[in-house]
């Protein structure tokens, strides 16, 4: 090493579980981070895991196909239950979805040093994890290929969408939110591809990230700009993120069905949608940290925060099931009291029991320190949270559509073969998608974390 | 054949901390150079003012995409629900803007995240798949721990050995020529 690396931290002064492992510099964390996608040999791991994961993307093909061939009757959706598993797992995907912007653009904007190592993986994930939730209601039309009409366009029927249906606005926040993350994301990663291109060595890699790259060279003018855009996409995407989840929460609460007709509903959607997006970034750090050996960058500090934050939104959540439950009671409109009763006694009882252990009293074990450092308390954590909040949606639209006012309206559901096949293929198509994504593009952000290493060696002088 | 002279697009100087590079800008800026840059693996603290940059406009561009996105897409709900497709749902009022907010909303940060980025790249010229600068024998380490600057020949005070100096005086190293193509 030269003289002109930057200081080295010392171990003793950090009191702190650090952000960033001791001792790296510019050059080891340009090496170690780009060595994965670069040098290191795709390994017999990742090729099983991807394998296995195109395999369940496959399931989902078919049973896209099979849906496309046969009609939406193939789903166990019927009257009265319009909506069933399309609409759970569109909500579900689309909750895991925001935790990545939480990390990219509020994390920034609030200074906090400790997104920098998650939030290139955590942006990926709210990428995949949209394009996962855009194919339930796409699908869920039952002739997705005439989706477009839900897109203002000066068509020769001479009709406009209608503006006033929380569904079109469902349309613009969706693909609102999958454009921006998109952009978030591709931005942060110029400076990187540009680092991949020059460290390429072979034709092929050279002129792929090259062309990606966009011809970065790292001009001081260019990262002024760079910079300024960065921050505002930053801010703009703050307040698009708690938008989306209020307006998938107007798709219920806009409706006069018992159970969906609150007020509480936005921001008690948009902290379950943060609390089960925290969920799913543990799910992929742990493994992703211990396959690739980022111990360093990924550090106890960071799944012990992300920890927290789940804690936190947990019990907001909480505070939302409290609330919508006394709020519910002290209504005293008959069908609300009912569907309280309903969810608490009713056919589908087991589940919301189920939901309120996932959701509310196991992760009560996080004010722990001792479990928020566990790895494998934290991965087994994560996993009953995503379940719990897929439950949640669940109990919402089963409980109310099998229950509203009418008792000749009411009815049962359950979901099919095919239900199923939709549900685990996004989760092939998911875990595929972040297979991909770890193997050629920088899982960490190599330009932030050289930016980190600054800081830090100026932290410990 | 004719003989093939490169010309030169400048010369380049290589440091090994941001500091370096932060110092060096800025007597490069004092000692009377206009046309030179900076290239750094990450944004350096401190370089904007080192180089006397002036405010950039990617906020401008973003606001007006913004209130684009937002006039416009209020604009072109009113025109739907009042003038092209007017539909009389139980007398309620064709413009009935509370309902068209949330798509305004989300068409004005659309709009402004699109001209965010368009704009900063449309500033800064990318994509650009080719630059002098890239010809720097050393040029591949500016994408990884290296800080350079490059003093372009279109610079008035620009002289080739003199320059060259100048940078070797600042503690540059591998101080070399940059040709054109």
């Amino acid at each position: 090493m030269s003289a002109g690396e930057p200081p080295i931290n010392s171990p003793e002064i950090t009191r702190l579980t650090p952000v960033l492992g001791p001792g790296h510099t510019y050059a080891s964390v340009t090496d170690k981070i780009s060595a994965i996608v670069l040098t290191r040999p795709t390994s017999l791991g990742w090729y099983i895991g991807f394998l296995i994961a195109f395999s369940v993307f496959g399931v989902l093909n078919i049973a896209i196909g099979w849906l496309i061939m046969k009609g939406v009757g193939i789903w166990g959706i019927n009257i009265p239950i319009g909506w069933g598993f399309a609409i759970v797992n569109f909500v579900w995907w689309i909750g895991i979805g925001h935790a990545g912007t939480l990390i990219s653009a509020i994390l920034f904007l609030l200074n906090q040093k400790w997104r920098t190592s998650i939030n290139r993986f955590a942006e990926a994930m709210t990428l995949f994890a949209v394009a996962c939730a855009g194919i339930f209601p796409l699908i869920h039309t039952g002739r997705p290929w005439y989706a477009f009409w839900m897109f203002p366009y000066p068509s020769v029927m001479g009709i406009w969408p209608q503006f006033r249906s929380p569904l079109i606005w469902d349309v613009f926040a969706v693909s609102t939110y999958g454009t921006v993350s998109l952009l978030f994301w591709f931005v942060g990663l110029i400076p990187d591809l540009a680092t991949l291109r020059d460290r390429s060595v072979t034709k092929p890699k050279q002129i792929i990230y090259g062309m990606l790259a966009l011809g970065w060279r790292g001009s001081a003018r260019h990262w002024q700009r760079y910079q300024s855009a960065y921050l505002l996409l930053a801010g703009l995407a703050t307040p698009l993120v708690l938008s989306v989840h209020t307006v998938v929460s107007f798709d219920f609460s806009v409706a006069i069905v018992p159970g969906w007709h609150t007020t509480i509903f936005p921001p008690y959607f948009v902290a379950g949608a943060i609390y089960s997006g925290f969920a799913m970034v543990i799910t992929i750090a742990i493994p992703l940290r211990k396959a690739y050996g980022l111990e360093d960058f990924i550090t106890m500090r960071h799944l012990e925060n992300m920890a927290k934050v789940m804690l936190a939104t947990g019990l907001i959540v909480a505070y939302g099931y409290f609330f919508e439950f006394f709020m519910s009671l002290y209504s005293g409109n008959k069908f609300d009291v009912f569907l309280v009763q309903q969810r608490l006694h009713g056919p589908y009882a087991p589940f919301y029991y189920a939901l309120i252990l996932c959701n509310i009293l196991i992760p009560q074990l996080l004010w722990f320190h001792k479990m928020r450092t566990n790895v494998i308390v934290l991965f087994l954590m994560s996993i009953v949270v995503n379940v719990g909040m897929w439950l949640e949606r669940f109990v919402i639209i089963v409980i109310s559509l099998t229950r509203d006012f009418m008792p000749s309206a009411w009815g049962r559901y359950s979901p099919t073969f095919w239900d199923w096949a939709t549900f685990i293929g996004t989760m092939g198509m998911f875990v595929m998608l972040i297979f991909l994504f770890v193997r050629v593009l920088p899982a960490i952000s190599i330009a932030e974390m050289r930016e980190l290493v600054t800081e830090t060696s100026e932290e410990h002088k | 054949m004719i003989e093939h002279r490169p010309h030169i697009y400048g010369v380049i100087g290589e440091f090994e901390k941001p500091e370096q590079l932060v110092h060096a800008a800025t007597k490069i800026r004092e000692a009377g150079y206009r046309y030179y840059e900076c290239y750094t693996p990450f944004p350096v603290e401190g370089m904007p003012e080192a180089m006397a940059m002036r405010r950039n406009d990617v906020p401008l561009i973003t606001l007006i995409g913004g209130l684009i996105g937002g006039l416009g897409g209020f604009g072109f709900q009113y025109w739907v629900n009042v003038y092209a497709y007017p539909l009389n749902i139980a007398g309620r009022p064709y413009n009935s803007w509370p309902a068209f907010i949330p798509v305004t909303f989300e068409l004005t940060i659309l709009c402004a995240s699109l001209s965010a980025v368009f704009g900063m790249l449309a500033l800064n010229g990318l994509p650009q798949p080719h630059h002098p600068i890239f010809n720097a024998h050393r040029f591949r380490h500016a994408s990884a721990d290296r800080f350079f600057v490059c003093i372009q020949a279109r610079d008035k005070k620009f002289h080739l050995k003199e320059t060259a100096r100048f940078l070797q005086g600042l503690a540059a190293h591998h101080v070399s020529e940059v040709h054109d193509d």
